[in-house]
Order: structure tokens, then C-alpha cells, then sequence
């Protein structure tokens, strides 16, 4: 186009206006993480620099997500397009309440994986890229959860995929690699599937753009026929072994006890999620009819989720396993809201998706800890941990609760909203479902807290003795940086608790723009109020 | 593989290589090229010299990490993007500078940037498994 005389109308395929600075929000989470990453690896050797840079990212992260979510509040959904193509042609970011909400919450967990990272990853763990790869996994779970194209989802997912297997295989233990090889084939079969399923939505709408999609689908005579039939199925397996939905759960217990445990946090926060989130973007947005006759094939594996997650964690003595497999049931209860699909569902497992994203890291955060302080991860040789900190034991029982779905914690309101919607949709046996694994995790978490913190010392210390265990404690208990992350993770844990009128519009603004998407189209396409 | 053939040529063999990358990165953008098919022959011409004359002298020559390498690519990757955002465009949104140098016009813009970080990426990141891989057979 170098000094080219011919006159070219660049607005039949340019979006020539200007963008307000504003809306730059929208790419700020992955730009920040991506610049950031990219300066953390290559100043990697720098050992000292490295937390410092990885959490003063983390940070900004936070904000950006935060003014991004003001901004989506204030203006309705935004969206940009890559360079200035006019959408279906460009990519895409749209923005709207649900990808906002569970991008601000995941950067806040991120950050406070990236404070405790500070104290329990050593050296070498940063030499070989902790916080690079921690902040590039972050680029590509923010940039899921705000991308408006359903091939870019799929970038981010590999982006978020790769950087998660470099995190797991970090300090290069033998058992490290038998769990990467395990998570590794399982969520590249799901990528696979993934991909063959976007192939073939391309393939009979010759669009990618997920608000174009969606009114593509809409306009069908006989939307849940046909091709489109095959298409919902590979994409529900694909995110179902994403989320680790039963059956495909079997690799995330499998694998998350295997690393640092502040990776297994942030991997049991942030990863089953996006998988959740991306059902909800594809069912509810893209493909309701679909999501309507799979309802009932969507509801029995929420079931099953629930069910196995729960009397997994019952029969698990390894707190990590334990955990995934609470990580597990919670699944279960976003699917249920998935399988409603109502407004006040989709609500409710959003709700229950910012929830689980907390409290789920705190736990293993909190595993973290018990084991500096008794040396162990096994219930077995756990014990004494009441007297070695009370405060400790009262934040566990918060978090127990918490994830139980007990009052007056950020568990409770998600877990009321999605049994009220079973019920109002005629399922009883969802929301029964959901209680019982309610009441069966409420027993799992309780005796974590009876062997762990009740109990005097390890098992076979007799009744009214107490047998003090040695930790693996090397001074990283006396220092902010493994307190500061678990403290504020209760607090969001509390404050979702006892005032949940914030997230409860949140979420319910979130899942109105996925089932009525008007705003979600008018942001991509422009067109009349 | 170390014949004595091999080891003479391979240091002049790859210069050429790395030439001809940079030559094919820079036609990229209108011709068939660019920073991927470049970046793969550069890391190329690095795994063949690492071949012939052992990894510690490619490490040496190439002075960088070659993670920290691709570290780069992918830094001024995004920032090429970034431009745009002076000029109230979108993301992305490519810029255009057309430099005259004794006559001859040259035009430089974000998308060369760009391709150059991908450049980088690559070859950071093919070279650095080449050369790990390398070492392995070596020990």
C-alpha cells in the first residue's frame, strides 16, 4: 500500500472512528501480563527481582481488571476489534459483566498466589519461571474470560494450558512428571475436541465472532438440529474434561497434589473455571437451544459431579486430594446451574464460580501452611495445629464452612440461588443433590478440622495429650508473605458472606447478558438503542 | 557428525542462514516470508552450528539466554500493538512511517515490529529446545 495513488474506502472494512482511551480496558489485562511476563523471563536469573516484578504486575493487574469491571458497569458491554477490522472479520475482545467479575476475582487470586509464591518458591523455582509462567497462564485466563471470539477462546486456553503445564512440572519431580503426563493428555484430547467442534461451527456459519454466532443460531429455523447437535456435544465433553466434570474428573485429583502447593492453588482456583465459564459462554449464549435438550444429559452429570467430588473428598486422607476433589463438587453445583439455565441459574453459578475461585485457593493455601507448620499433608500424621495457632484453626473453619456452603459465608448464597432454581424448574432431584453434597462435603471439611486441629498430635496420641510435630517450617511462618494471601481471601470469603448484595447484582447483571444478549450483540455490531 | 568438513563450514553456513532469516523476516509482509518461517531458519542455522561446534559456543555467541530471547520477541510483540492507543485506534491497528533515505523510500511499521518479535519467539524458543537437546546427546 507504499505511496499506492488509487483511493481506497477503508470504512467498508475499518472501524475508521476513534476509541475512546477508555476502552483500551478491555486489552489491558493481557497486555499487562504479557509485557510482564515476557520482562520476568527475561531478567529470570535475577532471583531477587523476580517477586518484585511478578507481584508489582499482579498488582497492576488487579486494578486493570478492576477499572475494567467500573467501566462495564457504567457503559454496558464493551468491545474492541483487533486493528480496527470491522467485526466478523476482526477479532474481537467483548467485554461484559460475567467475563469482567470473574477476570477482577481470578487477578485477585493470582495476586495472592504471586505474595505467597514470595515465601515457598525457592530459587531454583524462579530461575525456572515461576512468575513468568504465572503471569502468562494469567494472559491467557484473563484473555478467555474476555475474548468475543470462539477460535481466540481457543488460543487462550493453549495459552493458559501451556504456561499451566510449565508451573506443574516445576522442580522436575518424578512424581511431577506422572501427574503432568496424566493432566497433559487429558486436556490436550479436550483441546483437540475443542478445536474439531469450532472447526465445525465454522464450517456451517463461516463466522467465529461469538456474538455473530449467536445471532446466526438464533436466526435458524430448526436451531437444535442436525450438525448443530454434534457440535454441542463435542464442545460440553471438551469443557466438561476442562472443568473435570464427571467422568473426565479423574486427572484433576491425579495431578494437583503434585506440585508447589501454591501452583496447585492457583490451577484449583482459576483452570476448572474457565472451563465453566466457556459452557456457560458457549450453552447459554451461543447455543440455547442445544443447551435446552442437552438439559437433562447436562443435569445427570451435574449430579454425578456433585456426588463423586463430595464422597471423594470423604474418603481422601491426603489434604491436597481432598481438596480437588472438593474443587470437584463445586463443579458439579456450577453445572447445575448450566443444566437450569434461567436467569437466577446461570446467576447462581456465576456466583458460585467467584466463590469457588477463592475459597478454593485459600484451602490450598491453608494446606500450604499446615505444612510448614507439622511437616505433613496427610490427615494421619496431621494433629496439634489448634495450639500452634488458634487464629489459624478459626480462619480453616471459615474456609470449611465457606466451601461446605454453610451461612453466613460466600458459599452459602450461590449454594441457596441454584436449589431455588432446581427447584422452581421442577428438578427436585438437582437441588437435593446439591444439599446432599453440601452436607456430605460439610462432614469431609470436618474432619479435616477434627484430625487436623482438634486432635492433639498425629494419629495414636491419646486423649487430653498433646504431641507437638515438627514442621518443615523454615521462617516463612514469621513473614507476611504466606499470612497476607490467606487473610485476604477470608475476608472476600466473609465480606461475600455477609454482604452479598454487590455480587448478587454482579452475577445476575453477569448471567442476564448471556441469556438475553441483545447488549452483547449491539456492543459488537453497533445498531439502534 | 564433528568431520572436519562439517565443523569448517558450519560456522560460514549458518552466517548465511541467519542472513537469509533476516532476509525472508523483512519481505514477509507482502511476499510469502515473515517472522515464523524466518525465526525457524535462524533456529535452524543455530541447531546446525550447535552440531558442528558444540552448544557452549553457540551460547557464547549468541550472548543471550535464548529464553531471554524469546522473552524480548514477545515484549516488543506487544508493544508494537501499543501504538495505536497514541493515535485513538484500536489495538493493533497498524502504523506506518515511510522513511526516504537517499531517494529511496522505505517504509517502516508496526507490523514489521511485530513480525520481528515473532522472529525473536522463535528463535528463542526452537533454539533453546534445540540446543537442550543437544546437550543431552553430548553428556
Amino acid at each position: 500500500m507504499a505511496g499506492s495513488p488509487v483511493s481506497v474506502d477503508y470504512s467498508q472494512a475499518m472501524n475508521l472512528s476513534a476509541v475512546p482511551a477508555g476502552d483500551w480496558l478491555v486489552v489491558a489485562p493481557t497486555l499487562i501480563t504479557l509485557l510482564g511476563g515476557s520482562l520476568c523471563l527475561m531478567l529470570r536469573k535475577n532471583t531477587d527481582l523476580q517477586p518484585k516484578l511478578g507481584i508489582g504486575f499482579l498488582a497492576l493487574l488487579v486494578l486493570a481488571n478492576f477499572g475494567l469491571l467500573v467501566r462495564v458497569l457504567d457503559y454496558g458491554v464493551i468491545s474492541m476489534v483487533m486493528g480496527s477490522w470491522l467485526p466478523p472479520f476482526g477479532i474481537a475482545f467483548t467485554v461484559d459483566a460475567l467475563g469482567a467479575t470473574l477476570s477482577l476475582i481470578g487477578s485477585i487470586v493470582a495476586l495472592c498466589a504471586g505474595i505467597y509464591g514470595a515465601a515457598s518458591v525457592d530459587n531454583t523455582g524462579r530461575r525456572y519461571g515461576f512468575y513468568p509462567f504465572l503471569l502468562l497462564l494469567m494472559t491467557g485466563v484473563c484473555g478467555a474470560f474476555i475474548t468475543g471470539d470462539i477460535f481466540n477462546l481457543y488460543v487462550w486456553f493453549e495459552v493458559l494450558l501451556i504456561s499451566s503445564y510449565g508451573l506443574l512440572v516445576l522442580g522436575n519431580d518424578r512424581i511431577q512428571l506422572d501427574g503432568a503426563v496424566k493432566y497433559g493428555v487429558l486436556n490436550l484430547i479436550g483441546t483437540n475436541l475443542f478445536l474439531i467442534a469450532t472447526g465445525l461451527l465454522y464450517g456451517i456459519f463461516g463466522t467465529l465472532n461469538m456474538a455473530d454466532l449467536a445471532q446466526k443460531v438464533a436466526a435458524l429455523d430448526n436451531p437444535a438440529s442436525g450438525t448443530l447437535a454434534t457440535v454441542a456435544a463435542l464442545y460440553f465433553l471438551a469443557f466438561a474434561m476442562k472443568a473435570a466434570a464427571f467422568p473426565v474428573n479423574f486427572w484433576l485429583p491425579a495431578s494437583y497434589h503434585t506440585p508447589n502447593v501454591v501452583v496447585s492453588a492457583v490451577f484449583a482456583g482459576l483452570l476448572t473455571k474457565v472451563g465453566v465459564y466457556a459452557l456457560i459462554r458457549v450453552f447459554v449464549l451461543i447455543l440455547p437451544a442445544s443447551r435446552g435438550y442437552m438439559a437433562d444429559v447436562i443435569a445427570l452429570v451435574a449430579i454425578a459431579t456433585l456426588l463423586t467430588g463430595a464422597l471423594g473428598a470423604l474418603a481422601q486422607s491426603e489434604l491436597r486430594r481432598l481438596f480437588g476433589y472438593l474443587v470437584i463438587a463445586g463443579i458439579g453445583s456450577m453445572l447445575a446451574g448450566v443444566a437450569v439455565g434461567s436467569t437466577l441459574a446461570v446467576s447462581g453459578a456465576i456466583f458460585y464460580a467467584v466463590h469457588s475461585i477463592i475459597v478454593m485457593t485459600a484451602l490450598y493455601l491453608a494446606a500450604g501452611i499446615m505444612n510448614l507448620m507439622s511437616g505433613s499433608y496427610d490427615l494421619r500424621k496431621l494433629g496439634g495445629l489448634y495450639q500452634k495457632s488458634a487464629g489459624f484453626a478459626g480462619v480453616f473453619l471459615v474456609l470449611g464452612f465457606a466451601v461446605s456452603g454453610l451461612p453466613p459465608f460466600s458459599g452459602f448464597w450461590p449454594k441457596v440461588i441454584l436449589v431455588d432454581a432446581a427447584f422452581q424448574d421442577g428438578r427436585a432431584w438437582l437441588g437435593a443433590a446439591i444439599l446432599v453434597s453440601g452436607f456430605l462435603t460439610t462432614l469431609a471439611m470436618g474432619r479435616v478440622w477434627i484430625y487436623a486441629f482438634w486432635r492433639g498430635g498425629p494419629e495414636g496420641t491419646p486423649d487430653g495429650q498433646s504431641v507437638a510435630a515438627a514442621g518443615t517450617d523454615t521462617g516463612q511462618l514469621s513473614g507476611a508473605a504466606v499470612w497476607l494471601p490467606i487473610g485476604i481471601l477470608t475476608a472476600l470469603v466473609v465480606y461475600f458472606g455477609l454482604q452479598p448484595e454487590w455480587m448478587l447484582e454482579l452475577s445476575t447483571q453477569g448471567a442476564t447478558g448471556v441469556v438475553e444478549p441483545l447488549g452483547y450483540l449491539r456492543s459488537v455490531f453497533g445498531g439502534e438503542g | 557428525m564433528r568431520t572436519i568438513i562439517f565443523r569448517t563450514i558450519a560456522p560460514y553456513l549458518s552466517a548465511l542462514m541467519v542472513l537469509f532469516s533476516i532476509f525472508v523476516l523483512l519481505r514477509g509482509h507482502n511476499e510469502p516470508g515473515g517472522g515464523f518461517i524466518g525465526g525457524l531458519i535462524a533456529a535452524s542455522a543455530l541447531a546446525i552450528f550447535g552440531v558442528a561446534c558444540g552448544v557452549a559456543s553457540v551460547r557464547r555467541a549468541i550472548v543471550f539466554h535464548p529464553m531471554g530471547i524469546a522473552g524480548f520477541g514477545l515484549f516488543i510483540g506487544a508493544l508494537a500493538g501499543i501504538v495505536s492507543f497514541f493515535k485513538g485506534q484500536p489495538f493493533m491497528t497498524s502504523q506506518w512511517w515511510y522513511l526516504k533515505v537517499f531517494g529511496v523510500e522505505i517504509p517502516l511499521s508496526t507490523p514489521l515490529i511485530f513480525d520481528i518479535g515473532v522472529y525473536l519467539v522463535v528463535v528463542g524458543a526452537i533454539g533453546s529446545i534445540a540446543l537442550a537437546l543437544e546437550e543431552r546427546e553430548s553428556d
